[in-house]
């Protein structure tokens, strides 16, 4: 068996291959987030809550109505979006003109009501979710056992990644969104419905995470608590990458789900550590975060 | 007095004389618990209200003053108001070196520095053993203030608050109302001219930070020789929450608002206590209030009606 | 009961402190019993609701009408935090004349609830935490240990697996007090059967969902028995995750209860071995009180920490009838030295003692999850693989450094 730095290969690639799949999901949260943020200027502190509500909206799907997991994978960020929607209109919208500090209250505020309903409802031992049957099963790739599940989140989370920043950068909704994040009045003067476009994308943001949620199911405990143990790592990775920075997030995303892969085997204990640590190196060194512009 | 205005003066002696009848009525631990979360709240104002920062990880610094203190007191044998001032001591210089870090960026994004930061500072705590994890520190002695009076009472005990709490209180309301809290009150409304007046804001800042830092220690400090106990939650991100929670439902930047804040919050706690996960949503549903039509607070709300500062 | 609950908790505020029993003359004593538990957080199913309930079946069961006094139970939620259960024991003893505390959760809050019924003279008994110190170094006069112990996990999980044939094991550590003891204790029995433990790998606690990178390092180790030193929904996402990996040497849960495995399912958890003093399906008698508790709350069935506050509650209300109502109440440490006088028989835990250093001994089982195959329906989850007699399911009393034992 090869030895790398006085660990066995095998564990050092599978490693580095489970990074990899934390990264996805890391990735997935933080581009919700800075689309969130370039758009609305809002630091959404209700995405670990979305994204738990996407989870248990999977699990509801099947428990109640029989719908199984690929249609949640579709209908799932679709509801939650939807709801997200109906926040923006009814909450979020009216905070705009304000100090964007009460923007992050409030979406705090919308969190502890949405966790603390579940955690009434459904008790926090954690509700059981099956990885569906097409993708159960592992392949031996000699140098471990890679769970075809985790394969496919992997893969699933790249091309929504991607998808979303080919609409953002490359196409013309994607243009009119980035204008009105620079200029709203301007852009509403040439006749879009930018508050349209600014409720839509909020919903947008709250599908990718609640995506995540449904992609997340069945490898974590379906539990209430799932987005609040998740939500501050991820507001981490996403000042490293530069707060509204697509690409920043997407990159930062799967580059920390490395770097924690790797110090889960070098050096366990500091495995919840290393990204704060991270983020304290990059604050002194690009206060901006990797890829974000100087404000 | 003491640059109060007529209506604070009122207020204050108000409430001191609510400090001094309520334990014949209610329970002092309950009361020594609204004053430590007072006294939080107060230091966390002092940074949003008066300089406009705000911090969201200031459970960190309350977290370790409770667990310097409760140490101190219980390892080393340290007599009540050295551990106390311990705490404070502490938490000041967590304060010097989050704020060092944090002070560079504004808004939200010092919101998520500071976050991030007490969040590492919560993760170390875990693994350090001296916090003792899971369990915290228990059993924390009360000891003899000075050396010569047992605070093992709780009348003596809330005494010994109540004089720490209206003498911060105090500080802090000199602060603000000094010529150094005139220049932060430039830094706050325009901070480019006050840079161009010569002013090094940041130097400022960083000052009022450290200082906030320490009294949320010294108040984190008290009450783990209150309740015996210093523990993760005292670090948590949670606790950061509920002193935001506190600041804002009694009106940030107000002076008193802070105190009823944490009056409030601490008594809704109590009486949901239980209905379980009700306490959760019932503060989101508060902060949602709050956040949408009642952004003043409740001092805030009274001293605009009545245009006065409170 | 609502309304009485608030009525203690909330307007109590107004009232003296001193809110005492009236005059002897002609009301009957009234023992306050307040079930402290986790009624909102990841521990609610293993203790929680389940758990008052079967606090209330036991005062049923006693039936006060006749005995002379009355019983009024209060409920409360430490949330699994220290300062919280501390705050609250603190608050019915001083204000409320709670003169017992049950169930008292983990074991964090256990320790400063015991502390608290010492400095107050009260008594507690505690049926839901894990730790051993309870009896061990941070025994005192006030308090009992009930139910199960991190000793009794260790001996009968970690000996039983030796001698199966698993003598080599890896841990997987929740990275706390109760964690570190756990892997420890059963390390120690590895080690004393003969056996290796080839490695102990830490996971930050809380907040760690995903497991397999840990179990990877398992893996690769070539122990033969991966051993589980977390609960709750570390030890749920261990076991989903290994499956999902193809793990499949055997995982020994250090700390289940059945309520893990109905969360689960038995496709996931057939083959895993765990012990409990307490299995609904165990004999006549457990039968007989799970059915009398299904009336109660039904589609749940008990484990060990929800049923051990039935136990414990029976005898302090026998001890109360020895005693009497008004003696009991005025001296903790004494209705406690009273209640390790008397030996215990009931329905959860059949027949058995209370030491001296307030470790209440019974005996455990160790029992293996069925297959689905084999199951009978829900709730059928366990097949019963071996019994450790009371006398040796707990460590010996020498041995705990226990300051009540005199030496």
């Amino acid at each position: 068996m090869m030895m790398i730095f006085g660990i066995p290969a095998p564990l050092l690639f599978g490693q580095l291959l489970l990074g990899v799949v934390n990264g996805a999901f890391y990735a997935l949260m933080s581009l919700g987030l800075a689309i969130i943020f370039g758009m609305l200027n809002i630091v959404n502190f209700a995405h670990g809550a979305v994204f738990m509500l996407g989870a248990f909206t999977a699990w509801g799907l099947l428990n109640y109505a029989g719908i199984g997991y690929w249609w949640a994978l579709l209908l799932a960020p679709l509801i939650v979006g939807a709801f997200g929607v109906v926040l923006e209109r009814l909450f979020i919208s009216k905070l705009y003109k304000l100090d964007h500090l009460y923007g992050l209250l409030l979406t705090f505020g919308l969190a502890l009501v949405i966790e603390g309903l579940v955690r009434n409802f459904y008790g926090s031992s954690g509700l059981p979710y099956r990885i569906p049957k097409e993708l159960q099963g592992a392949q031996d790739l000699g140098f471990m056992m890679m769970p075809n599940y985790r394969g496919w989140v992997v893969i699933a989370a790249a091309v929504v990644c991607l998808v979303t920043w080919l609409v953002i950068e490359k196409t013309s909704i994607g243009a009119k969104l980035r204008a009105a994040t620079e200029n709203a009045p301007l852009v509403q003067s040439f006749g879009i419905n930018v508050p349209l476009m600014i409720t839509l994308t909020y919903g947008a943001g709250v599908a990718l995470a609640a995506f995540a949620g449904v992609l997340a199911a069945p490898i974590y405990s379906v539990n209430p608590n799932m987005g609040a143990n998740f939500i501050i790592v991820v507001f981490a990775v996403v000042v490293i990458g530069g707060m509204g920075s697509i690409l920043g997030s997407i990159v930062t995303g799967f580059g920390l789900g490395i770097v924690e892969g790797l110090t889960r085997v070098f050096y366990p204990e500091g495995s919840a550590t290393v990204i704060f640590v991270v983020m304290v190196v990059v604050l002194l060194a690009r206060p901006a975060g990797l890829f974000g512009r100087a404000q | 007095m003491m640059g109060f205005s007529r209506a604070q003066t009122v207020a204050f002696w108000l409430m001191v004389a609510a400090i001094m009848i309520a334990p014949a009525i209610l329970y002092p631990v309950f009361l020594m618990k609204v004053m430590c979360f007072a006294l939080f709240a107060c230091a966390f104002n002092l940074l949003i209200g008066y300089v406009g920062l705000g911090s969201f990880g200031h459970a960190a610094f309350f977290g370790m003053g409770a667990y310097i203190t409760a140490y101190t007191a219980k390892a080393w044998g340290w007599t009540p108001e050295l551990a106390i001032l311990a705490g404070g001591a502490v938490g000041g210089l967590l304060g010097l070196l989050f704020g060092w870090l944090a002070i560079r960026r504004q808004g939200i994004y010092f919101a998520m520095i500071t976050l991030a930061l007490a969040q590492m500072n919560y993760f170390l705590c875990t693994q350090w053993d001296f916090t003792g994890g899971e369990d915290g520190i228990q059993g924390v002695p009360r000891g003899e203030l000075f050396g010569l009076i047992s605070l093992r009472s709780d009348l003596a005990m809330y005494a010994v608050v109540a004089v720490v709490f209206i003498g911060c209180f105090l500080l802090i309301h000199r602060i603000v109302h000094s010529p150094f809290g005139q220049v932060l009150k430039a830094i706050r409304e325009n901070e480019p001219r006050a840079t161009s007046l010569g002013y090094r804001t940041d130097d400022y800042k960083l000052v009022v930070f450290v200082l906030s830092a320490a009294i949320a220690g010294i108040a984190g400090g008290m009450k783990s020789l209150v309740f015996g106990i210093a523990t993760l939650t005292d670090v948590n991100f949670p606790m950061s929450g509920e002193v935001i929670l506190m600041a804002l439902v009694g009106g940030m930047g107000t002076i008193f608002g802070p105190v009823v804040g944490a009056a409030v919050v601490i008594t809704m706690q109590n009486y949901l206590a239980p209905f379980g996960a009700w306490v959760t949503v019932t503060q989101g549903v508060i902060f949602i209030l709050c956040v949408m039509a009642f952004r003043r607070g409740v001092i805030g709300e009274i001293a605009a009606r009545r245009r006065i500062a409170l | 009961m609502n309304l009485s609950r608030r009525a203690l908790l909330g307007t109590a505020a107004a009232l003296p402190a001193a809110a005492s029993v009236g005059p002897a003359r002609a009301q009957k004593p009234v023992l306050k019993i307040g079930v402290l538990t986790d009624l909102s957080g990841v521990y609610q199913d293993i203790v929680g609701p389940l758990a008052v309930e079967s606090t209330r079946l036991a005062i049923a069961d006693f039936g006060v009408a006749d005995k002379g006094f009355d019983v009024e139970v209060l409920i409360a939620d430490h949330q699994n935090k220290a300062d919280i259960g501390s705050n609250l024991a603190r608050q019915w003893f001083d204000r409320d004349g709670v003169d017992l505390i049950v169930e008292g959760g983990s074991s964090a809050v256990a320790l400063a609830v015991a502390g608290v019924a010492k400095d107050k003279n009260k008594a507690y008994i505690n049926s839901g935490a894990a730790t051993s110190d309870l009896s061990g170094a941070q025994c005192n006069a006030n308090t009992l240990h009930w139910t199960y112990d991190t000793y009794m996990q260790a001996k009968s999980t970690g000996a039983a697996m030796v001698k199966a044939g698993g003598d080599s094991w890896f841990f997987i550590t929740a990275d706390y007090a109760f964690g570190h003891a756990l892997s420890r204790d059963v390390g120690n029995f590895v080690t004393s059967a003969g056996g290796k433990v080839l490695g102990n790998v830490r996971t930050p606690f809380p907040g760690t969902t995903d497991f397999s990178s840990y179990l990877l390092q398992a893996q690769s180790s070539g122990a033969k028995v991966i051993g589980l030193a977390n609960a709750g929904a570390d030890t749920i996402n261990c076991i989903k995750q290994a499956k999902e990996f193809g793990i499949t040497r055997p995982l020994a849960g250090l700390l289940m209860f059945v309520s893990d495995v109905h969360s689960l399912g038995l496709d996931v958890c057939q083959g895993l071995v765990l012990t409990e003093s307490f299995y609904w399906n165990l004999n006549d008698r457990t039968r007989a009180f799970s059915e009398r508790l299904w009336k109660r709350m039904p589609n749940r069935r008990a484990g060990m920490a929800n049923a051990g506050p039935y136990s414990s509650t029976l005898h302090y209300l026998k001890t109360a009838q020895v005693m009497g109502a008004a003696e009991i109440k005025k001296n903790g440490a004494a209705s406690i030295a009273q209640m390790k006088k008397i030996p215990t028989d009931d329905d959860v835990h059949g027949t058995g003692t209370i030491r001296e250093d307030g470790r209440k001994l019974h005996p455990s089982y160790l029992f293996q999850v069925k297959k689905p195959s084999e199951s009978k329906g829900v709730w059928d989850y366990y097949n019963l693989l071996g019994t450790t007699g009371a006398d040796e399911a707990f460590r010996p009393m020498k041995d705990g450094n226990c300051p009540l034992v005199k030496a």
